[in-house]
Formats: structure tokens, sequence, C-alpha cells
């Protein structure tokens, strides 16, 4: 598996909310962006790997993108649905058995937070009757000690909201396209402590495709692509602390963010120092700060200087969650982690807009974490 | 309260002095909860430490949907009969970190490390559920 596998193609619906338009409808609309994108038609795709969390299953997708019986596999992996869907259209072009591949995915959920059911995560029904089983508390209790181990303020899980809807406001596929300033995102309901209604990400919807090639394709299409040089996915190491646990080794164990992208920077050749641009998981403000460290890209408590220097601003020494994230685009489960590699293929092209990172950035790196303790690393180089 | 019922039968002992129940793995490591069917299979019951110390802790300002069963998701309850409670970690010595309710302190008397000790609190009309309160200076 050395072949050289490239993005040639990529497509976005819009986040946010669309009425009258399905989740697969939106990723149908993605798909078509994608095909434009590489200057493609459908017929041309012969595999396609794509799926939701919650807005069924990718491959009807067939019916309005037209019925040329390419294999299509329905993924369903969580949180890691889109990443999964991409990594394995990777594996189909890098292993040679095909050229043109697609990887797509989609969601659509109802307003406010996530309730999962403690039996699809194997827990106990009282987890979920007494209150305990909500995502967002996972993300305050993990933040609060953070913040007590290593002297996180409270300004700056506020900053970092303020700069993601900043970003936002210069992104056409954000959600929340308008500016916050700082007090208000302080002084806004607190949601679980110390988190406020401006620092979470909310449930949304949209639409991400993604075009993968040969070196050999993109060559004879004389496609615009970005490689991948990278893309590890890995599962909870024991000992972890992660979400939706009623109890926690008292050994520190690993992370799965910090070994998907030990792995991913392994597998690159290339080190935190050389990443240009960065999308990195922002369910809340507290998640980019502790997945700043967990990347590589600062020490423990170190995230209080940059962003009081503004060094994870675009134009800054690494510009992070350039889009806006999680935060401003909220979180279609299918969709999101595919939103972060269009977010890096656009800017590696070149074709970012307003939110262009200076100095043709050349390589860059995406994280995505979900439940039940899992994370995806894609480095894209120029 | 003694008309309540434990929100689960297996959670908690007995007795006046009651203890969480954790499990005993064949290789010695403390787990809670105490796993399930055939992952229970080579797991002795394990009676938990009744005081420890505060590991994290946050507060639940919004009516979680179901399948929560505490005030403002009854029979004929709404959002305004939500009350906000806390919830942490608490480190048991030795043994194990659970995530419990916190009862018996306010969001800005909780401090990393404080002294913790397990209690049975009330948690809606049918039930009773555990929780965790700042141990009382002896």
């Amino acid at each position: 598996m050395s072949e050289n596998v490239y993005i040639i193609g990529a497509g976005i619906h819009p986040f946010g909310r669309t009425e009258g338009r399905s989740g697969r409808e939106q990723g149908v609309y993605a798909v078509r962006e994608a095909l434009k994108d590489a200057g493609l038609d459908w017929p041309d795709i012969e595999y396609a790997y794509g799926g939701s969390a919650a807005a069924g299953s990718a491959d009807i997708m067939v019916n309005e993108l037209g019925l040329t019986s390419l294999p299509f596999t329905n993924v369903a992996n969580g949180c890691a649905t889109g990443g999964s869907a991409l990594a394995s259209a990777q594996m189909a072009v890098a292993s040679g058995m095909y050229d043109l591949a697609l990887a797509v995915g989609f969601d659509k959920h109802p307003r406010g937070a996530f309730n999962a059911r403690p039996s699809t995560y194997g827990l106990p029904e009282w987890y979920g009757q007494t209150g305990m089983m909500l995502t967002t508390q996972f993300f305050a209790l993990k933040i609060q000690r953070y913040m007590q181990l290593h002297g996180i303020s409270r300004k700056a899980l506020g900053r970092v909201a303020e700069k993601a809807f900043r970003n936002g406001t210069v992104t056409p596929h954000a959600w929340r396209r308008s500016p916050v300033d700082l007090d208000t995102i302080m002084n806004a309901p607190m949601i679980n402590d110390p988190l406020t209604k401006y620092m979470f990400c909310s449930p949304s919807e949209g639409g991400v495709a993604l075009i993968l090639a040969s070196e050999k394709k993109m060559r004879e299409l004389g496609a615009n692509g970005v490689r991948i040089a990278k893309i590890a996915v890995k599962t909870r190491p024991p000992d972890s602390f992660e979400v939706f646990q009623a109890g926690v080794s008292i050994r520190e164990g690993g992370k799965p963010t910090v070994l998907a992208s030990q792995a991913a920077f392994e597998g690159a050749g290339v080190s935190p120092q050389d990443i240009d641009v960065a999308q990195l998981q922002d369910t809340e403000s507290g998640a980019e700060i502790m997945h700043m460290a967990e990347n590589g890209f600062c020490k423990d408590g170190e995230q209080e200087e940059w962003l009081d220097q503004g060094w994870s601003e675009i134009g800054g020494k690494l510009p992070i969650n350039t889009d806006g994230g999680c935060l401003a685009c909220g979180e279609p489960i299918g969709a999101s982690g595919l939103r972060q590699i269009y977010e890096n293929t656009q800017q590696l092209r070149g074709r970012a807009g307003e939110r262009q990172v200076p100095g043709s950035p050349k390589l860059g790196y995406s994280h995505v974490y979900g439940a039940p303790g899992l994370s995806a690393v894609a480095i894209l180089e120029r | 309260m003694t008309t309540l019922t434990p929100i689960d039968p297996d959670l908690w002992s007995d007795g006046p002095e009651p203890h969480l129940m954790g499990g005993k793995l064949p290789s010695g490591e403390i787990v809670f909860p105490m796993p399930q069917g055939d992952a229970a299979s080579d797991v002795e019951p394990y009676k938990l430490a009744r005081k420890g110390r505060l590991w994290s802790w946050t507060s639940q300002g919004f009516l979680p949907k179901e399948p929560y069963e505490g005030p403002g998701n009854g029979d004929g309850e709404g959002p305004q009969d939500f009350v906000p409670f806390l919830l942490g970690y608490v480190e048991l010595p030795g043994e194990v970190i659970v995530e419990s309710r916190i009862v018996g302190a306010t969001l800005e008397q909780l401090k990393l490390g404080m002294p913790m000790e397990f209690c049975v609190v009330p948690f809606n009309q049918q039930y009773s559920t555990f929780a965790f309160q700042p141990e009382r200076a002896a």
C-alpha cells in the first residue's frame, strides 16, 4: 500500500439548519459540488463510502446521483463516520484496485444536546436515568480538572469561542456568521461549569464530499489535488478518560488523540512545527485547548499564552479552526470530520477566500474526537 | 425517604453504612460500575471505599433529555420543574475514580482534592440515588 492518494474534489453543503432539505439531500448536494470541483461526472466514480449518524443510509443517494451500479458501502461509525469513510476510500485507491473513489458524510440532528442511550454504550440504565450520560458534562469535567492542574483561565475558554465566531464571519459554509464579543460569551448562561452557552457547539446539519484519486488518474485529469500524507485512526488505550465513563482508572492512561497524532506525524514524516494550518476537534472551547497539547502543538498550560498572543488566529504562527470549527459550524456528526478535511483542502489549494491562511500553507492537520473514545488525525500535503 | 427505592438494586450495599458496589477483576484492578452479563463472570463484587477526594466537578444547568428521569421529566412536569445539580468524579484511594452526583455543597465551595464521602439521596418521587458530599469535619 504505497500508492499516493490525492483529494481532487471537495464539496460542502453549508452547515446549520436547512428546512425542507433532508440530511441525505445535503449529502447529494455536496457530492455534486465535489464532482464539479474535480471536473468529473457521477459515472466516473468507481467506489463510494459514506454515512450519517442520524440521517439514514448513504447508498440510497444513487437514486438522485444516478444508477451507475457502483459499489457503495455504508459507514456507521459514530463520530468517526466521516473519517472512516475517508480512510476506507483512501485504502481503496491506495490498494490500486480503484482510481477514483468518493467519501461522503452528512447529517441532520434535532435541536438540543445529543441524548444517548446507556444500552448503546454498554452502560447500566441508572447512568442515563440519573442524568450523568451527557457528552457536555464529560467535556466540562475534563477541562475543569485540566484548568486546575495547568493554570488555564476562564478567559482563555472565552477567547477560543470568540475566535471561532470571528472566523465564522468569513466562512460561507459556517452556521454562525456573526461575531460574539468576549463579554457576551463569558456572561452567557452556564451550561456545565466552566462552560457557557457560547462555548459549546450545537448539533446541526450539513454534508461534505471528497473525491480521491490515484496519482496516475490525477495527472491524467490535470486535476488540482492535495496528497493525503497520512490518516491515523485510534480507539482508546487502557486506563484512559473518555466520554461516558462512570468509572475511571486511578492509573493515568494514554489518550486516543495522542496515539493518533503520533502515528500520523510518524507516518507523514513531519513534526508539529511543520504544520501550517490545523483543524482540531472543538466540541467546546476547552476541547480545542486540550487538543492543542494532545496533538503536540504546545505543552500543557502554554495555551494561555497562545490565546493571549493570538498565535492560533488566521495569520498567527499556527492558525487553528480557520472556518470557525464546530463552534461556528455546529456538529452534524457524519459530516463534521470531513468538514475539517474540506477546510484544509481549500486552504492548501489557496481557495479559502477571506479566511485564507497567508503564505501558501503546505501542510494541513485535522483531528476529530468522539464517543466512546476515538480519534482520527489526517495530514494533508500540498 | 424510606419509601424510595434504590434506582438500581445492585448499585450500593444495604445497611446503615452503605457502600457503592464496584468489581474486582482477576488482575486485582477495581472497576466501577460492576460489569454486567458475561463481562461479570470473573469479577468479584467489591465494596468501594466510602471516602475519597474530589477529582473534578461540573454543574448541570439544563434539563437533560430522556432517559433522564429526574425532576422536570416526570409525568406532567416540564423544564420549569428541573432542579440544577452538581456532579463530579471522586477518587477512591487505591481503588477507582467514580462519577457521582455531588450534594451538600455549592459550586463555589468545590476544590480539587477536597475530602468527600458517600451518601444516598432522594432522586425523584420513586427512587433514591447515590451521591458524594464534602466530608464533615470530625
